[in-house]
This record gives structure tokens, C-alpha cells and sequence, in this order.
């Protein structure tokens, strides 16, 4: 009886895990290989897909650009994030409440609203195809994902361990760095694993702000037809490339990451 | 010493406190006792300078310390959650207010290892707050107030969130921990019977105002008004109603009366008596008695817990040992007049209506 339960669960894992396997094989095979049949794994195994992504400059640019523009997303986001939620978490004022859910109803818009307003505006004060232009109009979305998540991280730290820091004595600054900093950090991280992964994945408005300079790896990835037809092999391992660095910040905040999910509110 | 001149909070059209003066002395264990929502931990808050009051000033030493920041006062506050900082370790958290006051490393050795050792932490000073049992995170925020010889030390209810045994055993040590700083120590309980063990000076508070200050024992023996009594009272006071003509004491609901040397005016009393004070057997020659129906027995052992109706009033007779009574039993206690605690009826209907309705 619990074998024959034990079979949904592993076949539900084979099922989710096909796509990637496939991703991974095809990454691994030659062109000729991908376009000759059906093979379950890659007959003449080639790391020769990879080294065409780590060797070609149009392929590698991609992957620094993403890097640069999600890192300088996910610290401004959150930096401006902290104070935001810490002000939500402790105090009360006017529309306060009001103010909050505005917060999170931005997030509800989808991105393709703001493609032409966002474009329009980088072009004229000449933002256009810039890091930074890609990071600010990512943190549309990120830092009321993260206000919502840290708030919640926040509330979960009682109030009189603030007063108690005041009446030690302790300066504001210096609480929150070295107190209360510290109390979050896994809030702090999961808010950051979740602006990592919205501006990741993000593909629209990377695109339409981007064209060479700051072009990022998902457009890279769109734009590989060329005369000789569809580079199967290298398109399958920017694929794996990409799914890697997910996969190492997931690992990081895993333990954490279901409280995310609920912004923090568990 | 500490002073607080016509304090008073208002919340959104609420008011916490009202009109509140009071003074409380250093080298003193000052009780601060009332019922939860009498605004206690309201009032610790302002004396903290957590809180601003609405309107009064907080002195210390002569010196009008409102509006000045917390961090810029020498208080320490122990909440009754146990409050300590997770991510140092119990020495750190015992040390910081020292750290930030700028104190020399030894000097912060030497003075944590004392108070550890005074407070039988010492074993645990590498540790988190978090790995210790309740008991000892209270300790451990207690020894960081004492640690800091702080001007002002205000307990918040410290010992409430603690088991039984605990309890007793800390409220033992804390007179005479606070007693050698020389601070000005404000200890806030919600239980009579904690605040006559830890004796001092004590302010009783009801509904956002001072009823009355003084002594421990002698508020306890001598409180000047009904409510005072009430909250100076575990279990609660019992009461009933009585006129006074000459020095006669006519109780409602009672044919037998009885009379005092007492020079009182006539008109209409409250009487109040604690539950010890009603017995199950003639104590004295000149007891009153009177006959009353059970509704429930509590016993503990050591004690009993009568509740009775009589007189058309609900008591309660705490008596020694065992003493069951089925509800419904009708019993007949008595009452011995030199335990009462007279109050002036406040716009009280005519007692003689009253006496009817009994």
C-alpha cells in the first residue's frame, strides 16, 4: 500500500523535472545530435555549447548586464525598502493603513502598462540603455514586495526591544544596525531573494529599456536566430546557465522562504 | 526621588490617567498596585519618558525631566515579557547599556560578573537569551537593570509571565537586590498579596487614578476609601450596607445591630470585610450572625474558599483547612464588627428600600 502511494509523488517529480532534464541534455548535445532524432541522453556528451557562451562577448555581456542591474535592483529596493517598512511596522499616522495596500495594489499592475511611460521618460532625460534605468523601473514592483515583506518580519519583533535599546542608551542608527538588523536578517533575505527573482525573470521592460549596452541575457536569448537557423545547443545551455543562479539564492534563504511567501505574515 | 505633577493621558478621546501626583522615594521598594487597565503600565511608560504625558510634569532629584529623551535618562525597565536582545549573548545583553555608555572593558567584566553572579546567571553568560528557561531570561533582563546602577528602576508586573516557585523565589531576592543600589525603584503588580510580601511603600491606582499612597501595611490596614479596599483586596472584599444612628450600626437584611465607639455621623455606610474576616465559627462574644447560602467550595489544601450569597450580596469566606460545603447548603458565619472598614454610602438609594429588596 504505501509502495503504491510512494509512485504519485515520484511521478509527479519526473513530471516536474522533465523539462530541466531535457534543458540540461540538450545543452550537452550537438546541434546535429537535437535535430538528428529522439535520444534519451546526449550520445557524444560536449561541453563545447557552454564554452561558446563563456568565450563570445554578445553571449557573456548578457549574464554581467543582468548581474549588474538586479544587484543595483535588489539593494536599492531593499535599502529603500527598510526604513519604509520600519515606519509602517512602529508607528501609526495618518493613512497609514491606506497607504500600505496602495503599496501592494501597485504590484497588481502588469508590467506591459508601464512599457511605454518608462521608455518615453528614459529616452528624454537619455536613460535609455542604461543599467540603473533597467534597476529603478524594476523597483517599481520590488519595493512594495518588499516593504510588505519586511513590515511583516518587522511586526514579528516586539516593540519594547526598540524601547529597551533606547533606554540603554542605544542611538538610532545604532540599534537598527546592530540590533535590529540582525533580528531580520532572514526577512532581509528572503526580500532579497524575491527582488532577485522578479528582476531575474523579468524579460518586457529589460528589453524594451536595453539595446546593446545593457542588453540583458533573457533578450540575448530571443535574439539567436541567425542565417544558419536556431543554435539549439547553446540556446538549451544559456537556459541551464541561467536557471543556476535561481537555484544557488534559493538555497540560501529555503528555510525562510514559505514566511515570503506569506510577506512575512506567519 | 521621583515626582510626577498633575499627570494625565489622553488617547484618542480616552483618558488613561487622570490627574496623578505622587512621589516616590529612592532606597524604597514603591508598589504600584491596581487591577489590569487601572493605567500602571501607562504611568511606568511616562515616568520612563517612553510616553509623553498630555498634561504634568515628571521631576527627578528637583530636575523637570519631560520631554527629555529616554536615552538621555539614567532608567532601566524590565517588561513583563522577557525582553532581552536575541542575537547577544547573555553577557552582551547584560553589558550593553554599559558598551554604549562608554565603560571600560574590564570595568564592564568585573560589573556583569558581579551582578551574574548575584542573580546565579553566571554559568549561562555564553549563551542566548533564547536557550534559557523563562526564569532566567527574566533574570537575565533584570541583572542588564541593575547592571547599569540606573537613577530609576521601573518593574513592570517583572514576575507575572514566571511559575509559582520562581516567583516566590525572586520576589525574596528583588527588595534586596534594589535596596543596596540606592535607586528609585517602582514595582507594578496587579496582586495585593505580591505587594504585601514585597511590603515598602505602596500607590494604590484604580481606573487611571491614585487612590492612595503610603506604607504597604498600613494602606492595607487603613484604606480611606471603598475602592482602595476593593483593590487592596484577594480575594475580593466582601461587602454590605449599613445606617448609622448615634453610635448604633443597623446592617441591611440584618435584625440584629450593633453599636461602636467610633464618632461617626449618621446616615448610610458601606461596610466592607475581608474574606478571612468571615467565619465559620463564633470567633468573640459580640459576633454578628448571619445565614447564607453556598454556590461554590474551592478548596486548596491548606485553605478553603467559601462563596456564599447573604444578605443579598455575593462573599467569599476564606477559611483554614478543609471545609466542604454542597451548593446550596444553607450555613451560618459570623462576623466580628472590630474587622470592619467603614465608608460613607456615595449616593446610595435610602438604605431602607434596600433593606426591603434583601
Amino acid at each position: 500500500m504505501l509502495k503504491r502511494i510512494r509512485i504519485i509523488p515520484t511521478l509527479y517529480i519526473i513530471f516536474l523535472m522533465l523539462p530541466i532534464y531535457w534543458l540540461l541534455t540538450m545543452a550537452l548535445k550537438t546541434n546535429a545530435e537535437i535535430l538528428g532524432g529522439f535520444s534519451l541522453w546526449p550520445q557524444n556528451p560536449t561541453l563545447a555549447n557552454f564554452k561558446t557562451i563563456l568565450t563570445d562577448p554578445s553571449w557573456y555581456n548578457g549574464y554581467i548586464n543582468s548581474t549588474i542591474y538586479v544587484a543595483l535592483n535588489t539593494v536599492i529596493s531593499i535599502s529603500v525598502a527598510l526604513p519604509a517598512a520600519y515606519a509602517f511596522s512602529r508607528y501609526r499616522f495618518m493613512g497609514d493603513k491606506h497607504l500600505f495596500f496602495w503599496l501592494l495594489s501597485n504590484r497588481m499592475a502588469p508590467p506591459a502598462v508601464f512599457v511605454l511611460p518608462f521608455f518615453q521618460l528614459y529616452s528624454s532625460i537619455g536613460l535609455f540603455d542604461t543599467h540603473i534605468a533597467v534597476a529603478l523601473a524594476h523597483c517599481l514592483f520590488n519595493v512594495p514586495l518588499a516593504v510588505w515583506i519586511l513590515e511583516g518580519f518587522m511586526s514579528g519583533v516586539p516593540k519594547e526591544i526598540d524601547e529597551t535599546a533606547q533606554i540603554d542608551g542605544y542611538s538610532f542608527g545604532a540599534f537598527f544596525a546592530r540590533i535590529f538588523t540582525p533580528l531580520i536578517a532572514s526577512g532581509i533575505g528572503v526580500a532579497a531573494f524575491f527582488c532577485f527573482m522578479f528582476s531575474w525573470v523579468e524579460l518586457l521592460i529589460a528589453r524594451t529599456l536595453t539595446s546593446v549596452d545593457a542588453k540583458p541575457i533573457a533578450a540575448v536569448m530571443t535574439r539567436t536566430v541567425s542565417a544558419s537557423g536556431l543554435d539549439w545547443g547553446v540556446l538549451a545551455a544559456a537556459g541551464v546557465l541561467t536557471i543556476v543562479p535561481g537555484a544557488i539564492v534559493i538555497w540560501f534563504v529555503r528555510n525562510h522562504i514559505a514566511k515570503g511567501f506569506a510577506l512575512g505574515r506567519v | 526621588m521621583l515626582e510626577l505633577r498633575d499627570i494625565s493621558l489622553t488617547v484618542d478621546r480616552t483618558d488613561y490617567l487622570s490627574d496623578i501626583s505622587a512621589r516616590f522615594e529612592p532606597g524604597n521598594f514603591n508598589v504600584l498596585l491596581g487591577p489590569t487597565l487601572a493605567g500602571k503600565t501607562s504611568l511606568l511608560r511616562i515616568m520612563a519618558g517612553l510616553d509623553a504625558p498630555t498634561t504634568g510634569h515628571v521631576l527627578f532629584g528637583g530636575k523637570d525631566l519631560t520631554g527629555v529623551a529616554v536615552k538621555k535618562r539614567s532608567v532601566a525597565f524590565v517588561y513583563q515579557q522577557f525582553i532581552n536582545y536575541p542575537t547577544f549573548s547573555v553577557f552582551d545583553n547584560i553589558a550593553s547599556p554599559l558598551k554604549v555608555a562608554k565603560v571600560s572593558k574590564a570595568d564592564i567584566k568585573t560589573r556583569v560578573g558581579k551582578i551574574a553572579e548575584l542573580l546565579a546567571i553566571s554559568p549561562m553568560l555564553d549563551r542566548k537569551p533564547l536557550e534559557l528557561s523563562g526564569g532566567q531570561q527574566q533574570r537575565v533582563a533584570l541583572a542588564r537593570a541593575l547592571v547599569r546602577e540606573a537613577d530609576l528602576v521601573l518593574l513592570d508586573e517583572p514576575l507575572a509571565n514566571l511559575d509559582y516557585k520562581l516567583r516566590e523565589e525572586l520576589r525574596e531576592e528583588l527588595p534586596r537586590l534594589f535596596r543596596e543600589t540606592g535607586s528609585t525603584v517602582v514595582y507594578a503588580t496587579t496582586e495585593p498579596e505580591e505587594a504585601l510580601l514585597l511590603g515598602g511603600h505602596i500607590t494604590l491606582m484604580h481606573e487611571g487614578r491614585v487612590m492612595q499612597t503610603g506604607p504597604t501595611l498600613e494602606v492595607y490596614r487603613n484604606p480611606v476609601s471603598l475602592q482602595s479596599a476593593r483593590t487592596f483586596s484577594d480575594p475580593p472584599l466582601n461587602i454590605m450596607l449599613a445606617r448609622r444612628s448615634g453610635s448604633d450600626m443597623h446592617i441591611a437584611g440584618l435584625s440584629q445591630s450593633y453599636s461602636d465607639t467610633l464618632n461617626l455621623p449618621d446616615g448610610n455606610y458601606d461596610i466592607g470585610f475581608r474574606a478571612h474576616h468571615l467565619h465559620v465559627a463564633k470567633p468573640s462574644k459580640g459576633a454578628l450572625s448571619v445565614k447564607a447560602v453556598v454556590t461554590m467550595t474551592e478548596i486548596t489544601g491548606s485553605e478553603s474558599f467559601i462563596h456564599v450569597e447573604a444578605l443579598g450580596q455575593r462573599w467569599t469566606a476564606l477559611t483554614h483547612g478543609v471545609h466542604h460545603h454542597k451548593a446550596g447548603a444553607a450555613i451560618e458565619l459570623f462576623l466580628d464588627p472590630r474587622d470592619f472598614l467603614l465608608f460613607p454610602a456615595a449616593g446610595t438609594a435610602p438604605l431602607t428600600n434596600q433593606a426591603k429588596v434583601a
